[in-house]
Parts: structure tokens; sequence; C-alpha cells
């Protein structure tokens, strides 16, 4: 429990190999984990965005193409040039002004279930949230600009370059393993997928299955040191477990630990999996919290102490 | 309660054996401390998931007082569960309601109007004069753009097409004759007056982007940023030996200092804001380059947003003051204020407020 790894590790020792999975340590000194968003899902979160930004823009021009078409109006060049600094204005400060407002989501964002934070854990800063957005610019923009306008009138090797160079600040997510982008870097932000996760019955304490069939397993100690916290916390995946085929994994399991704690099933035409499960679970976990609360954390079946 | 004894194995039998659970009786630790601390949670995740659809300004007074002190509570009550439970689903929750709560709390201020007014009286003039080396530098690679354009092109004129591309010089070259050269220098735009708004706003956006540009730029080891401040001095060096070479300098210099001097301090603060990314890369010094990258960037960024800002007055002042102020003395005049005004600002505003 020293330092932010052993406490990861501790915390959750299934499911944290994740090539996304990461921590973030709160001003209040606890340690999160949390799950980067996929590379994928932000490029359709940002192309959504993209859509909407040029919708609007291109919005404004066709209202100040009818407004010219109507004639009502002497001064086009102010309306023109209104026109113009809207859409740089929406262009440049549509993201970082969503990021700000909504806690740093934008609507594509929040459509694909991601979120802006900060890399060291600590707040959102807007100078944080004005640099990423800023450096869209030549991260998409002038790439973009470039290809449309067609600077390839100079040299080959110029031209060469230029893609080059462009590329190295385009592609900057795929070419590091937090996949940020040039933004995310001189920001020091990332872009984390949002949190799930409901809270179901505990199944140590599950008054509705008791009722229906009250436990009547009791284990020895030694039958209990058979495993260890993975193994409990992996009985615990099977026992919540909803798929069609449960059943069978369940008394494939059962029959696995019966097995190694030598206790065969009493009448193996009429097996008790669920109950026998359940048991073996709740003795196991009072078995291992009481030990965890000594200093003793017996990480698996493997941990000899 | 019936119990089953089931062999054991050896000389341990079940009954001699401590008892490790087993009888619904026995409450484990971790199922009361869920139980006591399980309402709070949950009035927790409705006001979140509640903030998280409606945006925090669907929370009320009351609630939103109520937010941090819950945010905290379940923080707690994740240490206490680390420490004591090992129900994997009651972690997880845990976890992704702190983690959820956790990006409410510290997502950023949503006071988007005091916010700007903090950032244009403290926080903006204080990473300038954070800044002041680099711009220093930034200032030097513009001036030595401008005397290697001017002493190239006043000893040869020809060295102006170098410098110069067709499209910025707009007839304005050495083979134009003086009064070609002088007439725009005093146009007063009239009857021109609608498309001159026009222009001024494709002044701003232009600028704006050629500034953001230098900025982001400055992340390739600032290299590009040095050449573009320089280039852009070589022009108006070239600009400036050729107009001294007809005896036109001061007028020239009138024309381009009425908006310059906002429009060429913001094009150096962008540059400065390239060149502190430049250097983070460079040079991490104690800090890894990404840590170091990302303290450097979000002073640079401050700095560009004020450099936008600069570059919206500049173009006021150049659609509008530069065709109405006509006499060189009194752009000189306009010049000279606002080139006081703004270093009053960058040295004095927000001083002794940390």
């Amino acid at each position: 429990m020293n330092g932010p790894e052993t406490t990861m590790q501790a915390a959750r020792p299934i499911g944290s190999g994740s090539p996304l999975a990461r921590w973030i340590e709160t001003p209040e000194g606890v340690v999160l984990p949390i799950e980067l968003g996929q590379r994928g899902e932000r490029a359709v979160a940002f192309i959504l965005d993209f859509l909407i930004v040029f919708g609007i823009i291109i919005g404004l021009y066709l209202l100040l193409l009818a407004v010219i078409l109507g004639g009502k109006f002497g001064g086009i060049g102010w309306l023109f040039a209104l026109v113009m600094l809207a859409s740089f204005f929406i262009r440049s400060f549509y993201f970082a002004f969503f990021e700000l407002r909504w806690q740093g989501t934008t609507p594509g964002k929040r459509a694909m279930g991601l979120r802006v934070i900060d890399r060291a854990g600590g707040p959102l800063t807007p100078q944080a949230v004005l640099g990423r957005n800023l450096m869209r610019e030549v991260e998409v923009f002038l790439p973009i600009m470039v290809l449309i306008s067609g600077t390839f009138s100079g040299e080959v090797w110029q031209t060469l370059a230029t893609i080059g160079w462009l590329a190295v600040f385009m592609f900057m997510p795929l070419l590091n393993r937090d996949g940020l982008r040039v933004g995310d870097m001189i920001a020091g932000t990332w872009v984390v997928a949002a949190p799930k996760g409901a809270l179901m019955r505990d199944l140590a304490h599950d008054e509705a299955a008791e009722a229906q069939s009250p436990s009547h397993y009791s284990f020895t100690t030694k039958q209990l040191d058979a495993y260890g916290i993975y193994e409990l916390q992996t009985l615990e995946g099977v026992l919540r477990d909803r798929r069609p085929n449960a059943g069978e994994v369940r008394a494939e399991v059962a029959r696995r630990i019966r097995a190694k704690i030598e206790m065969p099933e009493e009448d193996p035409a009429d097996p008790d999996t669920e109950r026998f499960l359940r048991d073996f679970y709740t003795a196991m976990r009072a078995r291992l919290e009481r030990r965890m609360l000594l200093g003793v954390r017996r990480r698996d079946k493997h941990d000899r102490r | 309660m019936a119990t089953v004894h089931t062999r054991a194995k050896g000389d341990e039998t079940p009954t001699a054996a401590p008892r490790a659970g087993g009888a619904p009786a026995v409450t484990l630790k971790s199922t009361a401390f869920r139980a006591e601390r399980e309402p709070a949670w949950r009035r927790l995740e409705a006001l979140i998931t509640r903030a998280e659809t409606g945006g925090l300004a669907s929370l009320d007074a009351r609630e939103l007082l109520r937010l941090p002190i819950l945010y905290r509570a379940v923080l707690s009550s994740l240490s206490v569960a680390r420490a004591i439970s090992l129900d994997r689903n009651l972690l997880t929750y845990l976890e992704s309601l702190s983690s959820r709560a956790y990006f409410l709390v510290y997502g950023g201020r949503s006071n988007a109007l005091s916010a700007i007014g903090r950032f244009l009286a403290v926080t903006l003039p204080a990473a300038v004069r954070a800044a002041r080396w680099y711009i220093a530098l930034s200032a030097l690679c513009m001036v030595l753009g401008v005397v290697v354009g001017y002493v190239l092109t006043i000893g040869n004129l020809d060295w102006f097409y170098t410098f110069v591309s067709d499209g910025s010089a707009q007839g304005r070259t050495p083979t134009a004759d003086t009064e070609t050269l002088r007439r725009p220098l005093f146009s007063d735009g009239r009857g021109l007056g609608e498309r001159l708004t026009a222009f001024a706003s494709f002044l701003f956006t232009h600028n704006a982007r050629i500034g953001i540009m230098a900025f982001a730029l400055g992340f390739a080891l600032g290299a590009p940023t040095v050449l573009l401040l320089f280039f852009n001095g070589l022009t108006l060096g070239a600009f400036a030996a050729l107009y001294t070479s007809r005896g036109l300098g001061s007028e020239l210099l009138g024309w381009l200092l009425i908006h310059g001097v906002t429009e060429l301090t913001a094009i150096v603060l962008c540059g400065a804001a390239g060149l502190m990314l430049g250097r983070a890369v460079i040079f991490p010094g104690e800090y890894s380059r990404l840590q170091n990258l990302a303290r450097a960037g979000r002073l640079a960024a401050v700095i560009v947003i004020g450099a936008v800002l600069m570059f919206f007055v500049a173009a006021l002042l150049e659609g509008f003051g530069r065709q109405l102020i006509l006499a060189t003395d009194q752009r000189f005049l306009v010049a000279g204020v606002t080139a006081v005004l703004w270093a009053l600002y960058f040295l004095r505003s927000g001083r002794g407020t940390s």
C-alpha cells in the first residue's frame, strides 16, 4: 500500500492489464484508475464536432447569401466582415468554449462518452483548455488548408517536407502510448473514457438468495487458504455472470474447487452448485478480509502468506 | 441451522477447526460498511447523473454546495473499502463514482465572465512578464530580419524581389514610380468603405492565424518560429529600404506603426510563446519532456490568447485609424500612445496579486 502502483495492484488485480488503463492522483491524495479514450472513438468525436462547426459556418454564409440575393441591405461589406469574424471565432473557440462550460466535454465527446482531464490529476484550467485547442490549428486546419489550396507549386522536396512536417503533427496520437495529440502534450491533458459501473448486490449478504437457500456449508481454515484474492474475485465474476452458459461455468468451477479443497459432492446426482459456491465465496471473503485487516493481503494462491 | 459436515483432510476436523464463516448471522465488516454508506453514494450518483446530462447548471445552489462534500465522502469510502473490502464490484463502483464526481468537481470553472476578467487583469500580464526573455529573443529575431532586409535592399534594390512576395508587394516594387509608392500610404479609402471593413476582418483572421501558427510550430523545436519571425522582419526591412530610397521613410514608418506597434508586438509575443515550447522540448531540465512541455505550454497559450486580442485591436487601428488619420505626425502620436498603453498594461497590471 505504499505508492500508487501497489495500491492499484491491490485494488484491482483483474483487468488492470488493459493497455488503456492508467491512474491519476486526485488533489485529495486518492489514486483513481482511469481508462484512456480509444483513438477511434476520439476520431469519431472530433468528426462530429467538426461537422457541427462547419455546419454552423456554412449556415452563416448561406444566410449572408440569402441577404445579398434579397438585396434589402446596402452595407453588404459590414455583413461580410461580421460573418468572417464570426466564422473565425466559432472555428477557433468552439472546442475551448464547450470544454470550459461542460467540464472538459464537447457535444462530440459527450456523444462518444469521452472527457478531457488534467494528466496530473489537478483541476482542468482554462489555460490548458485554450492551449490544447489552439494547437488544432496546426494539427488539423493547416493540413486541410494545404491540401485544399494545393500549395504544391514549389519543388518536390519542399512538398514532401511540408507533408512530412504536417504528418508528424497529425499522426502524433498514433505515435505515443497515451494517444496524446500535440495539443494534449502542451496542455498537460489527456482524454479519458467516461467511467461506467453499477453497484450490484453484495454476494456475501444477499438476503433474497439466503431466504431461498440458507447457507449450510462450512469450511476449514485450511480449505479457505487454498486460494487468494485473485481467485476470490474471479469467483465473484463467475457468480455475477448472467450469460446463458453461466450455469455450466459455475458447475465446472464448483467441481474444480471441490477437487482442490478435497470436499467431494455428497450427492453427485443432485449437485448443489449455487449454494456451495456462494457459501464458499462468503467464507473465503470473510477469511481474506479479516487477514487483510491484520495487514496480510494474500494476492493469489501462489502467494504463500 | 442445519450444517452439513463434510469430510476434511487429515486430522483437521471441521468441528475442531475455527469457523471462517458460513452462517448467515455473520455479517462481514465490509457488508456492514456498505449498508451504512450506501445511501450517501446513491445521493451522489443521482446528483452526478443529473449534472452529466443537464450540465452543472441543472443543480440548484444547495445541491452544488453538497457536491464537493459528497465527493470527499465517496473518496473516503473508497479508501476504506480498499482497506477492508474484497468485493470487486463494490470497489469498481466506488472508483467509477469517485472518478465521475472528480471530473465534475475538478472539471474546470464554469463562470466564464469572472474567468475572462481575471485572465485579462492578472493572468495575461503576469504570463507576459514571466516570458520576458523569450519575448526579447523573439523581438531580436524580427529586428535582425529587419536590419538584414534593410541593409541588403538599400545596397541593392534587387534584393527586394527576394524578400517580398508578389502578393504582399501589390505593385509596390522598385520599378514603380514614387507616386505609386506614396499613394497607398495616404489613401483615405473613401468609396471603399464597405470593402474596408471586410479587409479589416480579413487582416484580423489572417494575422491572428499567423500568430497562432508561430506559437504552434514552436513545438517543432522552435526552428520554424525563428524563421517565421526572421522572414517577417526581412519583408519589413525590404519595404523600409525601398521607401527610404525614395525619401518616403518617415511616411512609411507612420503608416506602418499606427497599427504596427500593436500588431508587431502581438507577432513577437506569439513567437515568444513558440520559443517557450521549443525550449521545453529541447532542454527539459529536471522534468520529463512531456511534463515540461505541459508547464511551458499553458503559459505560452495564455500569451497567444493575449496576442490574438492584440491582433483584433491592431486590425481596428489598421482598418479605421489609419484611414481616418492621414497626417504622419498624428500617426506617430497614435503609435506612441499605443506603445505606452501596452507597456503600462503588461508591466503593471495585476502586480501584487498572486
